[in-house]
């Protein structure tokens, strides 16, 4: 079909699930209640590094309103020594970060939960459970945790031999990265430092669980997957996959920090021992102290050119805080970090490093900021002493269809190139600027990814059509859907309906996360719609006596094609419903697969910064982002991925950062000192969609939530470095430091 | 300790209580009258996601004690919608694709409607301005900030 003959696909359409999101029906995780049910907290470690030698429960569970006490006693024991996997989480991990076992390994490590009729009862009583520690000397920065006597978190964790808190590397090479430095005019190396973000999501975790005297247990809440929430809470609690029942939410907000679970194997215990549902809720406090956030890095990148502008070599180092448990997303650093580029010789190596600060968890395009922040600054800088504009350099090394990524893959038909034309060809890029106001430029890349999903499509008694899958809507997929499923039954988007279904009535889906929920649902969408089709046309065929070959779907009926064309009335898909006993049952299909052929995404930003020398503060002004979206199935929801990707990407840039005290304790765990952008910070940000369709995807797909965040940090960077001829090598490039630099 | 009979007015509605002292607004809302469309993000005054008014003031109930509503009028994001039909700003936060998760929205919604009510020809700063206490993650505001002016430029053409 000719894409100028869509009518949904491509279309800004009302988004399903609206109405009951701007009313304040939609149920979020706190939002949902039941008979009976009492009130379930946690007590949390004092300290940032300490042995469990004892926990005593009893007054607490004497305390009048108290029903249940869980600790890791309750859980099923994983031995430190075994790896036991699902997805990129280790559950020996996993299972100690919900309730801490050997340890507590940061502040505000979960010990112990209660649950009691109130949430001020559970509070009191968390306060009389007696916990015996011993405490330890303890590292929060990556400095500390590397020296040689550093505290060790974890004793079977070995490097060189040694007891170590480096628990991982990971390492690309490409070429031979000596040569090609020895065949540069020019070579810049600089070293980096990011502090450590969390996503920000402003729904906190919440569920409520309810298991019965047989172990049947169901949970609602919020999460990036109900089936992770499933599989996350058995492995924990031991009780069978087969006898949860996960119900998703919806969610407010997650970026990557809620493909993991904390209360819902905690609920489950308290609700099984006390027979009562128990809810959870976190307070904003516990989100920041003890979810999320992502890694704080130091890295040191090197890029040697030519005088022509070919970049000869590259190499990148990046050290990533995992938190207490291994894990940190050196993959996305080191992996998306040179991904742009055709570079003939390059190595990156990625160090995952665990100190005394909560695990990280995923946050958009996990990593791929951080290793993109070094290469872009460095890449600037290079482009400046060739005298060379910085998007034509890049232009200059783009990678294309055919090059081969430094991490591994060789590139199908990919829009970078495009992206970069967009820009130069964009009023931002020749806008005239004023003094102390400058201009950046940054690229970036994400992988994206595929992976398992389920859908069902069936046509109601009254013709009408209800899609479900399995993957919660974060920022609008439902929307999307709906354009699909009604393009390809050429029906009004109106008459389809999108739901998520939970754990027992759809097949199993992996996150939603990866940037893989479109992609990948359009595609158990698009299959289960045509099978529907096949249906319809063969019901046709029994109502008209005529083979099924015969028939062709349009604009949402079935005609009688070739030899029979105009033989027969079309019939409708509301006639065709009505006749759906007669002619075989009830119509509907559903697909599940593994998907594949998610290729990765690329973007470049243009950021005009103005910078107040007075009081330090560096301001957007001026955004623009270009994004090859392959296609763009609802575009609203497309520019909102890269616009809210283009801000938290200028919150991790200009405020954001974890701040630890001497005590080993965060000190900023709300928004007041934790400070995101907020409305009054910003302009409006401009979106160019580059649409270079993927061409394993039915309508051209491509992930797109994940890139928008991969490019910000260093453009503001390069931008504040044309404002102010000062380069900042250390984010956040808060008002205090940049107070600083100036001033030196 | 002894609960305080509380009577007040929300949204339109004469409705009675009993409270803690202690207990906010946002406490009795969700947890007392399962009224959950007031959403409770940080509890500290800090976002904006729990934006009701009083007596017409635009505040965050999780800042005022539940006792303080006496014989006053609540406003939520309940009664925004009235007789079945969208107030302007909740059609425009759709047509213009204004919310992603949604959860900031009902806060984002109450204080716009507020803002509109004063100021029907809002510049692009004051709206920015006057949102700025109304946290949103997902959005980066820029469709926001569209919404609002589109239910403003509504609003004028129907006075």
């Amino acid at each position: 079909m000719n894409e100028m003959d869509n009518k949904w696909i491509g279309k800004n359409t009302i988004r399903p699930d609206g109405a009951d999101k701007v009313t304040g029906r939609a149920e979020y995780g706190a939002d949902t209640i039941m008979p009976g049910m009492i009130w379930g907290k946690v007590l949390r470690s004092p300290y940032p590094h300490a042995t469990i030698k004892s926990i005593n429960t009893k007054k607490a569970e004497e305390l009048d309103g108290v029903f249940s006490v869980a600790t890791s006693a309750d859980c099923v024991d994983f031995p430190v020594d075994t790896p036991v996997i699902l997805g990129i989480q280790d559950i020996r991990w996993m299972a100690r970060n919900v309730l801490a076992k050997e340890k507590a390994l940061f502040h505000g490590h979960p010990i112990a939960a209660v649950a009691a009729r109130t949430e001020e009862i559970a509070e009191k009583a968390c306060e009389l459970i007696e916990v015996d520690y011993v405490v330890h000397p303890w590292a929060i920065e990556i400095d500390d945790a590397i020296k040689p006597d550093a505290p060790i978190l974890h004793d079977f964790i070995k490097f060189d031999g040694k007891p170590s808190n480096i628990a991982g590397t990971l390492e690309h090479k490409k070429g031979n990265i000596e040569e090609g430095f020895k065949d540069a005019d020019i070579i810049i190396e600089k070293e980096f430092e990011t502090a450590a973000v969390h996503q920000g999501y402003l729904e906190t975790h919440a569920c409520l669980v309810s298991v019965s005297p047989d172990d049947r247990t169901t949970i609602w809440s919020s999460s990036q997957g109900q089936f992770m929430v499933r599989a996350m809470t058995s492995f924990i609690t031991g009780i069978p996959q087969s006898s949860i029942r996960a119900i998703p939410a919806e969610i407010g907000g997650g970026f990557g920090g809620k493909t993991i679970v904390y209360l819902e194997p905690v609920a489950t215990i308290l609700s099984k021992k006390s027979g009562r549902p128990v809810k959870m809720v976190m307070t904003r406090e516990e989100v920041m102290r003890a979810s999320g956030p992502t890694s704080g890095s130091k890295s040191k990148v090197k890029i040697g050119a030519k005088n022509n502008g070919k970049i000869t070599a590259a190499q990148g180092t990046f050290y990533l805080q995992a938190g207490a448990f291994p894990g940190a997303p050196i993959r996305g650093a080191a992996g998306c970090c040179l991904a742009p580029y055709d570079i003939p010789n390059a190595h990156t190596f990625g160090y995952d490093v665990v100190s005394n600060r909560s695990k990280v968890a995923a946050y958009r395009a996990p990593g791929a900021p951080i290793g993109a922040y070094a290469v872009e600054c460095v890449l600037d800088e290079v482009a400046e002493a060739l005298k060379m504009c910085p998007l034509e350099f890049r232009l200059k090394n783009a990678a294309k269809e055919g090059t081969k990524a430094v991490h591994g893959p060789t590139y199908p038909v990919m829009g970078y190139v495009e992206t970069l034309e967009a820009c130069l060809s964009h009023p931002h890029y020749k806008a005239p600027l004023k003094k102390l106001q400058g201009r950046g430029y940054a690229s970036g890349f994400w992988f994206n990814a595929g992976g398992e999903s389920s859908a069902q499509v069936n046509i109601t008694e009254d013709g009408n059509v209800v899609v479900t899958t399995g993957h919660p809507d974060i920022g609008g997929s439902r929307a999307s859907i709906a354009n699909i499923t009604a393009e390809l039954l050429g029906i009004d988007v109106n008459r389809v309906s999108v739901l998520i279904g939970d754990t027992a009535t759809i097949g199993f889906s992996n996150l939603t996360g990866g940037s893989r929920v479109l992609f990948a649902s359009a595609l158990v969408v698009t299959e289960s719609t045509n099978q529907v089709i096949d249906i319809l046309k063969d019901r046709a065929s029994k109502i008209w006596n005529i083979d099924k070959e015969a028939i062709e779907w349009e604009n949402g009926e079935a005609r009688p094609a070739g030899d029979n064309a105009g033989k027969f009335k079309p019939l409708s898909l509301v006639e065709l419903a009505e006749q759906a006993t007669p002619t075989g049952g009830p119509i509907g299909a559903g697909h599940q697969v593994n998907t594949v052929g998610a290729e990765g995404g690329f973007a470049t930003h243009i950021c005009d910064v103005e910078v107040d020398i007075e009081l330090g503060i560096a301001r957007v002004i001026r955004y623009t982002a270009a994004q090859d979206v392959g296609k763009a199935i609802h575009p609203a929801y497309v520019e909102g991925q890269l616009q809210g990707g283009v801000v938290q990407g200028i919150g991790w840039a200009l405020n954001e950062e974890y701040i630890y005290n001497k005590e080993g304790k965060l000190d900023n765990p709300g928004f007041l000192d934790y400070r995101i952008p907020v409305c009054s910070d910003l302009p409006m940000i401009d979106t160019i969609l580059v649409e270079v369709p993927n061409p394993q995807h039915p309508q051209g797909v491509r992930g797109v939530g994940e890139v928008p965040i991969v490019p910000p940090l260093s453009a503001i960077a390069n931008a504040i470095y044309n404002a102010i001829g000062t380069r900042f090598y250390s984010l956040p490039m808060s008002p205090p430091k940049v107070l600083e630099k100036i001033s030196d | 300790m002894a609960k305080i009979q509380v009577k007040t007015k929300i949204n339109g509605e004469e409705t009675e209580f009993l409270c803690q002292p202690y207990d906010t607004v946002l406490d009795v809302l969700r947890r007392d009258l399962n009224m959950t469309g007031t959403k409770e993000v940080c509890s500290t005054g800090d976002c904006g996601a729990c934006s009701i008014t009083m007596d017409g003031r635009l505040v965050c109930s999780c800042l005022v004690l539940a006792a303080e509503t006496e014989d006053k009028n609540i406003e939520t994001i309940e009664g925004m919608a009235k007789n079945g039909k969208f107030n302007v700003l909740q059609k425009t936060f759709l047509e213009h694709a204004a919310l992603q998760c949604g959860i900031c929205t009902p806060g984002m919604l109450v204080a716009a409607k507020s803002l509109l009510e004063k100021n029907t020809n809002p510049t692009e700063t004051e709206i920015r301005y006057w949102l700025a206490g109304n946290l949103c993650r997902c959005t980066g505001y820029d469709k926001i900030v569209k919404a609002v002016q589109a239910a403003a430029e509504e609003i004028r053409e129907n006075a």
